[in-house]
């Protein structure tokens, strides 16, 4: 915009202006006193608090093309532990066959520091897993659901009912260890093989998943290809079997929407991200 | 709070302005006529065609004239240019055009830097533009840089950008597009900017111009359509980089937000798919990929 002289380009320095101006990358204020998702103490009706889940190391470099050496996944982790992050997503507990990326997931379990208050969840798509996740220290683990019959099918080869049966075993026996179970609900917003998605489907297995114990249900949008009103009527069917602080949001940006879906989510409900 | 969406947005392209005044290739003459022609042909109802800025200042647009009379003007479409001063005006009428723009700032600094005078010497300057545009039935754009913060001052208050917003409106521009230069604008500070500029000035007679330096822009955007604003700027495929920061991105994609707007039942009147195929072929010409996630993820490569 405007017409900036290029000598003058050249003599601008950003970076310094940006570390001048306090306003800039003003860090959070700190949460209140055990904070409570759902409390609403601001005239704007934002949230006070949104509790951010981190899922780099494991959704992140699960698809990355390259496969990252395990300690250059502890160092990841453990530095992430020091940001203040609430929730750290470690790694999966499922077979190196399908997931390669994810085969150390006992040495990364093991190798990374555990930081007070701050939680480490694992996948877990069945008890064998389960098991081994806890063998190897997890202290929370999360099972991946899906609104899309056939994306069920796709990725792990049974129906939806099929795969909340075997998470149900999952849930019992971390009920029985006090383990805390989180749900993902894949395709909320459109299947790369069904396309639309209704919110009516996503709301039913967000409540199968709910009821067989998970404590939180996030709510993805496989492909991104979600937009603000799309997101809105969703949350709308979800919140009608689900309490508010029970969920949260999980947004690609494949088209670029991710924020503004979010930016929705948090003004439809006070919710996880 | 959320209030209820425009019906309808106006999507601004800024482009072959903004946009390639801000990537480091200059791009020929043929390439910029070709590239406004397919846009026009995307059913966009304002294309920002060139700057009759002195070539000294701004080479990417030296070929303002040439342009100008180059393109094929589509009934229904607006090709509204830059013009800085009345010798600017005077040549983009010349050379066939129908609506001008001018550019003030909320910041003093910024306008200091940018044009090395103040706010209200470059207003003056301005009501030249404005008296001869009005003689000769001209329609005038306003532009308001910085509205959400200033490279070199900093935080801008609301009530300075309502200030010049207003003593740009009563000058007789009958649209303030509101810039966050620098993309450093967030939902928070939108709403407050707005809240405030909409004391002054009508929302129908607003637009927003975000940038999308911060990967806020869509965010910032959606909470300007819930006050009421429905015109929007946006530069196919992102082009246009910050000249502030190196290496990060400019412009919002006019992809994405036409993605986001038809996602929300908002018509726009714009093809989706002819929009991607002229930002393709602005990338190919300029040997650079796209900042469109749209586009990246329509690839087929």
């Amino acid at each position: 915009m405007g017409t900036v002289p290029s000598a003058l380009k050249h003599c601008l320095s950003y970076q310094h202006l940006l570390k001048e101006q306090l306003w800039i990358g003003e860090p959070a204020p700190p949460p209140p006193v055990a904070p409570h998702p759902g409390q609403e103490s601001q005239a704007s009706g934002l949230p006070a608090y949104i509790k951010i889940v981190e899922v780099g190391p494991r959704d992140g470099l699960q698809n990355e093309k390259v496969i990252v050496p395990t300690d250059v996944k502890i160092e990841l982790i453990n530095r992430l532990s020091k940001t203040g992050l609430p929730a750290i997503e470690v790694t999966s507990f499922v077979s190196s066959k399908w997931v390669p990326q994810m085969a150390d997931h006992k040495e990364v379990m093991r190798g990374i520091e555990r930081h007070p208050g701050v939680q480490y969840p694992v996948l877990t798509p069945n008890l064998q897993g389960f098991h081994a996740a806890i063998a190897a220290g997890a202290t929370e683990v999360s099972v991946f659901g899906a609104a899309s019959e056939t994306f069920s099918k796709m990725n792990i080869n049974c129906s939806i009912e099929e795969s909340i049966e075997k998470f149900e075993d999952v849930a019992k026996s971390a009920r029985n260890m006090n383990i805390p179970v989180r749900g993902y609900v894949s395709c909320a917003l459109g299947c790369p093989y069904e396309g639309n998605i209704i919110p009516a489907k996503v709301a039913e297995v967000s409540k199968r998943l709910y009821s067989i114990g998970c404590y939180e249900i996030s709510l993805g949008d496989t492909i991104g290809v979600g937009t603000p009103g799309s997101m809105k009527r969703m949350l709308e069917a979800v919140m009608k079997e689900i309490p508010v602080r029970a969920l949260a949001v999980h947004c690609h940006d494949t088209y670029g929407q991710a924020l503004a879906n979010i930016l929705t989510a948090i003004q439809v409900t006070q919710a996880v991200i | 709070a959320s209030g209820a969406l425009p019906k309808r947005v106006k999507v601004v392209e800024v482009g072959p302005r903004d946009g390639l005044q801000n990537e480091k290739s200059v791009v020929p003459t043929p390439v910029k006529i070709s590239l406004i022609n397919m846009l026009a042909e995307t059913g966009l109802q304002v294309i920002e065609a060139t700057s009759f800025v002195s070539p000294k200042w701004v080479p990417q647009m030296a070929d303002h004239t040439q342009v100008m009379q180059g393109i094929t003007q589509l009934p229904g479409v607006s090709y509204p240019v830059l013009t800085p001063n009345l010798k600017g005006f005077q040549a983009a009428v010349a050379a066939g055009a129908k609506e001008v723009s001018i550019f003030g700032a909320a910041s003093e600094l910024f306008t200091k830097k940018n044009i090395n005078c103040s706010i209200d010497e470059s207003l003056e300057r301005f009501s030249e533009v404005m008296a001869a545009a009005r003689a000769a039935d001209v329609p005038v754009r306003g532009y308001v840089s910085c509205v959400l913060g200033c490279p070199y001052e900093g935080k801008i208050s609301a009530a300075k950008v309502t200030e010049v917003s207003k003593k740009m409106y009563s000058m007789g521009c009958y649209e303030i597009s509101l810039g966050d230069t620098i993309g450093i604008g967030t939902p928070g500070s939108m709403k407050e900017m707005l809240t405030a500029v909409m004391k002054e000035v009508p929302v129908g007679a607003l637009a927003v111009h975000c940038h999308d330096t911060y990967g806020q822009a869509l965010a910032n955007i959606l909470v300007a359509l819930q006050m009421g604003v429905s015109v929007v700027d946006a530069s196919v495929a992102g082009l246009g980089g910050c000249p502030y920061a190196q290496g990060a991105s400019g412009n919002v994609a006019t992809e994405d937000l036409v993605y986001m707007l038809h996602g929300l039942g908002i018509h726009t009147g714009v093809d989706l798919q002819k929009l991607m195929d002229a930002g393709t072929f602005i990338c190919n010409a300029l040997n650079r990929r796209t900042n469109s996630k749209v586009s990246q993820a329509s690839c087929r490569l």
